[in-house]
């Protein structure tokens, strides 16, 4: 395997050295029958070029065309042919060369044992091409898919934060519109709550942590404007002290969670709801408890809703751990708890 | 001089109405505001308004839920934020609706639109289909919404054991008991979930994880037996269906 993971072009520099201390030995052999250095490295070098030529083939043809399993046969029959070929080539062209029936005579005999060296070295050929090429195509498929991947999961991100509810924003601006009629400078203020807000959504990125002060902030634009249109039935209790608003987590992560509280305490009760959230440090984890009534008789918090599951999605994708969500629910209180592992 | 209702669970919005029904204070007067579908329905009980503003999405039953309640139906002009489902249905059955926020002029045309129809009994069955085919739309399928006598249950879909066909009406029945809902079987083929429910009989729905067994009864139909005991009968064609259901 260590030969695959070399560069091509010292591969081919390895190839060009076999080719010379090819040709070396086949001139050492011939001279090593009793001839004279000029026949034996006319023979060396004939012979050479000829089976040179015939690797180049079958590795350029391998390039582009992999063979299926089925046609491992086809493959053979190349080597087998073009070392046919290379046989011939040395049996017609070296008597050109050098006119000697000594030598003659030992061309025409060696000839078998030069089809199956030709026949070895050739095939040798094909499987190192083949190896390498299968070898090429392996790694691209995996870069492409990796990058495929490395696309999908941003998208994944992208989309799972951008479930900001077009309800909200709709029924903010309609708060707005009865405000302005009445409450002038409270209308301003939403206006402004709504605009920090979206900012502040549009602005984050999904890959970076963020304290959990921060989160906090942003979230608390949220709850102020849900407050503003609920403001009669809607309470909220933070807490969080200094140690673990310093804590760390993936930006956004906070708001599904809480949007899912306040849907399921406002829609699913008619009495006063109160949304608490609380930060702790537990060991090297940060942890995050929301909690909101709700009623079981109505509600359908079937395990997790959507907005819960793109938050566990979030956190495998980030953490690559499964158990960094729970969700209960008794006694009319709903609770989720994530746990952000402090890197 | 006609009477209205505004319901909606934000005062904000309720606010909006009311300001911009000012203008029309010599034609329409309100009777009462309503925090959500209950109220709703208590306050259309005690004045038999001829108007009502509806907002559809109210927690715990929405505005649609609620509407299926009321006996006799007054004309409704919804407002609404965003809701496909109901959008879609609005288009469809042309009730007028109103898509928060919504301005003045979009406002007064809904309601001139009201006052210069000529009442007519028409409005009822829009409603009605109005209402059949927002029941199309995902949040209907999970539970149903009953009124017994003054009070108003809500079923989660889970719940229910089984439906049976009663003249007009289908009872529905749950381990607390059986509810009357003026709905037809078909209505509930079509809303229900056909992986969860089968209609086995023409007078009749299971829940499949109720069913216990199934014996065979007379020549081609069958008694299907279920965990509460009750014993329902299962037609010819309502055998293949469970057997389709059931993967046997």
């Amino acid at each position: 395997m260590a030969l695959l993971s070399i560069s091509s072009s010292r591969l081919y520099g390895l190839l060009v050295a076999c080719g010379l201390a090819w040709t070396a030995l086949v001139a050492y052999v011939v001279h090593d029958f009793g001839f004279i250095w000029y026949i034996a490295l006319t023979d060396g070098i004939v012979s050479s070029i000829l089976l040179a030529a015939a690797c180049w083939l079958i590795n350029n043809n391998l390039r582009y065309y992999q063979p299926g399993k089925g046609s491992y046969i086809n493959l053979l029959m190349w080597c087998l042919s073009l070392a046919g070929i290379c046989t011939a080539g040395c049996r017609w062209i070296i008597p050109y060369l050098s006119i000697s029936t000594v030598y003659m005579h030992f061309l025409s005999q060696s000839l078998t044992i030069r089809f199956f060296t030709d026949f070895l070295a050739i095939g040798w050929m094909a499987m190192i091409s083949m190896l390498w090429y299968s070898q090429q195509d392996h790694k691209q498929t995996e870069k492409r898919k990796s990058e495929a991947e490395k696309l999908a999961r941003d998208a994944e991100l992208y989309n799972l934060r951008q479930q900001l509810q077009p309800h909200f924003l709709f029924n903010s601006l309609n708060s707005i519109n009865a405000l302005i009629g009445f409450k002038p400078d409270e209308a301003r203020k939403m206006i402004h709550q709504l605009s920090d807000f979206l900012r502040g959504t549009l602005k984050k990125d999904d890959q970076l942590l963020v304290p959990l002060n921060d989160e906090l902030q942003h979230l608390n634009l949220y709850l102020d404007i849900e407050k503003v249109r609920f403001g009669h039935r809607l309470d909220t209790e933070i807490s969080c002290d200094k140690h673990c608003g310093e804590g760390l987590l993936p930006s956004m992560l906070l708001q599904p969670i809480v949007e899912n509280a306040i849907k399921f305490g406002l829609y699913d009760t008619t009495e006063k709801v109160t949304v608490s959230i609380r930060g702790e440090i537990e060991g090297n984890n940060l942890v995050i408890m929301v909690q909101n009534p709700y009623d079981p008789q109505t509600s359908r918090p079937k395990g997790t809703g959507f907005g819960l599951r793109g938050v566990q999605r979030r956190l495998y994708l980030l953490f690559a751990r499964n158990d960094l969500m729970e969700t209960h629910q008794n006694d009319n209180i709903f609770t989720t708890i994530i746990k952000i592992p402090q890197l | 001089m006609k009477s209205a209702l505004v319901i909606d669970d934000e005062p904000l919005a309720r606010m909006v109405v009311l300001e911009y029904l000012q203008a029309f204070k010599d034609q329409i007067e309100v009777m009462q505001e309503c925090n959500d579908g209950f109220e709703g329905l208590k306050a259309i009980h005690q004045y038999q308004p001829d108007l009502i503003f509806l907002d559809v999405q109210m927690p715990k039953i929405n505005g649609f839920e609620m509407l299926e309640l009321v006996e006799n139906q007054p004309s409704v002009i919804f407002t609404t934020a965003f809701d496909e489902y109901a959008i879609k249905a609005f288009e469809a059955h042309a009730v007028d609706y109103l898509l928060k926020p919504f301005s003045k002029d979009r406002f007064n045309k809904a309601v001139e639109k009201y006052l210069a129809q000529v009442p007519a009994p028409k409005q009822n069955k829009q409603t009605e289909e109005l209402l059949e085919a927002v029941s199309q739309s995902p949040a209907q399928h999970e539970r149903i919404v009953v009124k017994t006598g003054t009070k108003v249950k809500i079923i989660p879909v889970s719940d229910v054991i089984y439906l049976q066909a009663d003249d007009d009406y289908v009872s529905v029945f749950t381990q607390e008991g059986s509810y009357l809902k003026n709905k037809t079987m078909n209505f509930f083929e079509q809303t229900l979930d056909s992986r969860y429910f089968v209609r086995v009989h023409r007078s009749y729905m299971v829940a499949i994880q109720q069913i216990t067994r199934i014996d065979p009864y007379e020549k081609d139909s069958h008694l299907a037996i279920l965990k509460s005991g009750a014993k329902i009968p299962v037609s010819k064609t309502g055998y293949v269906k469970l057997k389709q259901v059931l993967g046997i």
